[in-house]
């Protein structure tokens, strides 16, 4: 079933939560809305899900108006962020309530409940828990019941709420792959949401980056890390070198001097240059756009970086570059950053 | 970097000496902590447990020595003259209306405070505990001064004939008032924590309204609502002083258990009033040990 959600804002209070968001989720699809604590990501699942209503716009399931009808009636299957197993109920009964409290016609028989829920349990992998109580289990074991609970309605849309979110990190992973596993098995038009990118880019289809209630990029994974749209994106995607700059007639200057580096197009203004870490090279000062003031040097694993005080237009900036394990670098050394890719962003919208 | 580490004689090698050392600090601190000499520790037991004896202990056991002065026949007698069974049911009659009103009361204020907002939430609060801060005789009085003879309702109560001072009415009133918030306040907290997700995941599971009360929320709060029932329960059977103002002391009519207790008291008749109040003593021990069965239950439901 696709989803659209059509200009839809919501407020809370004087806060706005979502700001006039657009979105289409094609139908089996698998995407994640991610983004920082804040930005609307939750309130969008929740509103999909028809446990909150938007203040303004539509949401449509199949082209047809969903807003019209409660949660109840939406046949979505809602994984909460903290599960929200029902505590006096065994994992079993758990998973068989939604199709227990199926009324008049829909009501199956008992044979059939058993039948459906002891599939599920197999399918998540968790049948041997089937009589312990939620209090019983791991994070990873509820994770699975709370995920089994929500397929027992069939239902036509998966939601996902931080699905990860309370669980360590070697389970998360493991959880991850087999959740991706499960979405090519049985492909319900599914959505995610995360506030972390690893779990986003790994497992979408899609990810939808948003920032304070709004969109900033829809886009497949490789998408929105190599060519993010907004300043924003690319900060809040993978590790971001932001260096100063103005741009003036297609030019970028720092300090009144050229950088050397291309505008990107941007227009006249104070600018900010984004680079992934990986993309800037240390060099000797003479020659590069950016030098600076070694403060410190740190090797974690593979990788090893270093603290570069560059004189910025108002006061200076430390920027955190990385170092080839090859090159030794001391505190207090003169060195010069080259940027080898990088986007150009308008700095106001930082 | 790595060179400054291997100039270092080896028996320094950093962590591991330091490392041990620290385990068998630890090793002798096994003891637990204990700041205050043996004598001391004693003496609060003593005191703690000697000031419950002499002011808890001891009028319970007094209660059951008076009642059984004469011996068992006195006793019983005492508890099966006609007015002493008056009060006997009217007090079950009392208690078995305010816990019910009070039960559904409670339950409703809690659910209404702890899953949704809604303006005067906060006054909803403050008045459910305003029972606690007002003295029982207050509470009678209120209902006397509304529903008295020269009360505010007096007129409309006369046109219709209702008696609700020294009648049952007045009691069953007054003690819903006094018992009031021993339910809402037990639910409150435990529905405030259990927050509104388990619910969300109901409905959103295709549950109606009725349905997830009954599947969910109720299930989740059972031992907390039957814990404040039992405590309301007890009150419900002891209140003195509300009831006292409302009831009117009529004998075999409008006494309860407590008031008639009084009474016989007043009258010098020692034995018969003691039994009857051994029956209430029965009472606060059994809840009592209702009671601690049930906070290992809502501990359970806790975790």
């Amino acid at each position: 079933m696709s989803i659209e959600v059509v200009g839809v804002t919501k407020r809370f209070k004087s806060f706005t939560a979502l700001d006039n968001v657009s979105l289409t989720i094609n139908s089996g699809e698998l995407v994640a809305l991610l983004g920082p604590s804040g930005s609307g990501k939750t309130t969008l699942l929740r509103i999909i899900a028809g446990l909150e209503w938007p203040d303004s716009g539509e949401v449509r399931f199949d082209g047809q108006d969903a807003l019209s009808r409660s949660v109840r009636e939406r046949n979505v299957g809602f994984v909460f962020q903290h599960y929200a197993l029902f505590r006096h109920m065994t994992v079993f009964e758990n998973v068989a309530f939604g199709l227990r409290v199926r009324k008049g016609k829909a009501k199956l028989p008992e044979a059939a409940i058993q039948a459906k829920v002891n599939e599920l349990l197999s399918l998540v992998q968790i049948d041997w828990l089937a009589d312990r109580y939620p209090a019983q289990l791991s994070g990873g074991q509820r994770q699975r019941v709370a995920l089994a609970r929500a397929l027992a309605i069939s239902p036509q849309v998966l939601l996902l709420d931080e699905p990860f979110g309370a669980l360590d990190a070697k389970v998360r992973k493991e959880l991850r792959r087999w959740l991706r596993q499960l979405h090519e098995e049985l492909p319900v038009t599914s959505v995610l949401v995360t506030h972390d990118q690893e779990e986003a880019l790994e497992l979408a289809d899609r990810v939808v980056v948003m920032g304070h209630g709004r969109i900033e990029q829809v886009g497949t994974p490789g998408e929105v890390y190599d060519h993010p749209a907004t300043a924003f994106v690319h900060d809040f995607i993978g590790e971001t070198i932001s260096l100063p700059g103005e741009v003036r007639g297609g030019d970028l200057y720092l300090n009144e001097k050229s950088l050397g580096l291309d505008a990107q197009g941007l227009g006249d203004g104070p600018a900010r240059i984004f680079a992934r870490p990986h993309d800037v090279e240390l060099h000797d000062p003479a020659g590069t756009p950016f030098r600076g003031k070694v403060l410190a040097v740190r090797t974690f694993g593979p990788t090893r970086r270093a603290d570069v005080e560059i004189a910025g237009e108002k006061g200076n900036v430390v920027v955190e570059a990385a170092v080839p394990l090859d090159r030794t670098l001391g505190v207090g050394e003169e060195v010069g950053l080259l940027p080898r890719r990088y986007k150009v962003f308008p700095a106001a919208n930082r | 970097m790595g060179n400054s580490a291997s100039n270092l004689p080896l028996a320094t090698s950093e962590g591991l000496p330091t490392g041990v050392q620290e385990a068998r600090t630890y090793a002798h601190a096994s003891k637990p902590v204990r700041t205050e000499p043996a004598y001391v520790r004693v003496l609060l037991t003593i005191i703690a447990l000697g000031f419950l004896a002499l002011f808890i202990g001891l009028p319970l056991v007094i209660v059951f020595v008076e009642a059984l002065k004469r011996g068992w026949l006195a006793y019983v007698s005492a508890l099966i003259e006609p007015d002493a069974l008056e009060a006997i049911r009217l007090t079950l009659i009392v208690a078995a209306i305010s816990v019910v009103a009070n039960l559904i009361f409670g339950l409703v204020a809690a659910w209404a405070i702890a899953k949704f907002e809604f303006p005067g939430r906060s006054l909803l609060i403050t008045l459910i505990d305003l029972p606690f801060s007002v003295s029982p005789v207050v509470a009678g009085l209120v209902f006397v001064l509304l529903f008295g003879s020269q009360g505010l309702f007096a007129s409309q109560l006369q046109a219709w004939d209702i008696q609700i001072i020294f009648a049952l009415p007045g009691i069953v009133l007054a003690t819903i008032f006094v018992t009031f918030p021993f339910v809402a306040r037990e639910l409150i907290p435990l529905m405030q924590q259990q927050g509104t997700a388990e619910e969300e995941a109901a409905v959103s599971l295709g549950a109606g309204g009725l349905s997830t009360f009954f599947r969910v929320t109720l299930p989740n709060v059972k031992w907390a609502l039957l814990y404040g029932v039992l405590l309301c329960n007890a009150r419900a059977m002891g209140e003195f002083g509300a009831v006292s103002v409302v009831s009117g002391h009529i004998r075999g009519l409008t006494n309860t258990m407590p008031l008639h207790i009084e009474i016989l008291y007043n009258e010098y008749q020692f034995v018969a009033s003691f039994a009857v109040a051994s029956l209430l003593a029965l009472l606060a021990l059994v809840t009592l040990v209702a009671k601690t069965i049930l906070e290992h239950r809502l501990a359970e439901d806790d975790k």
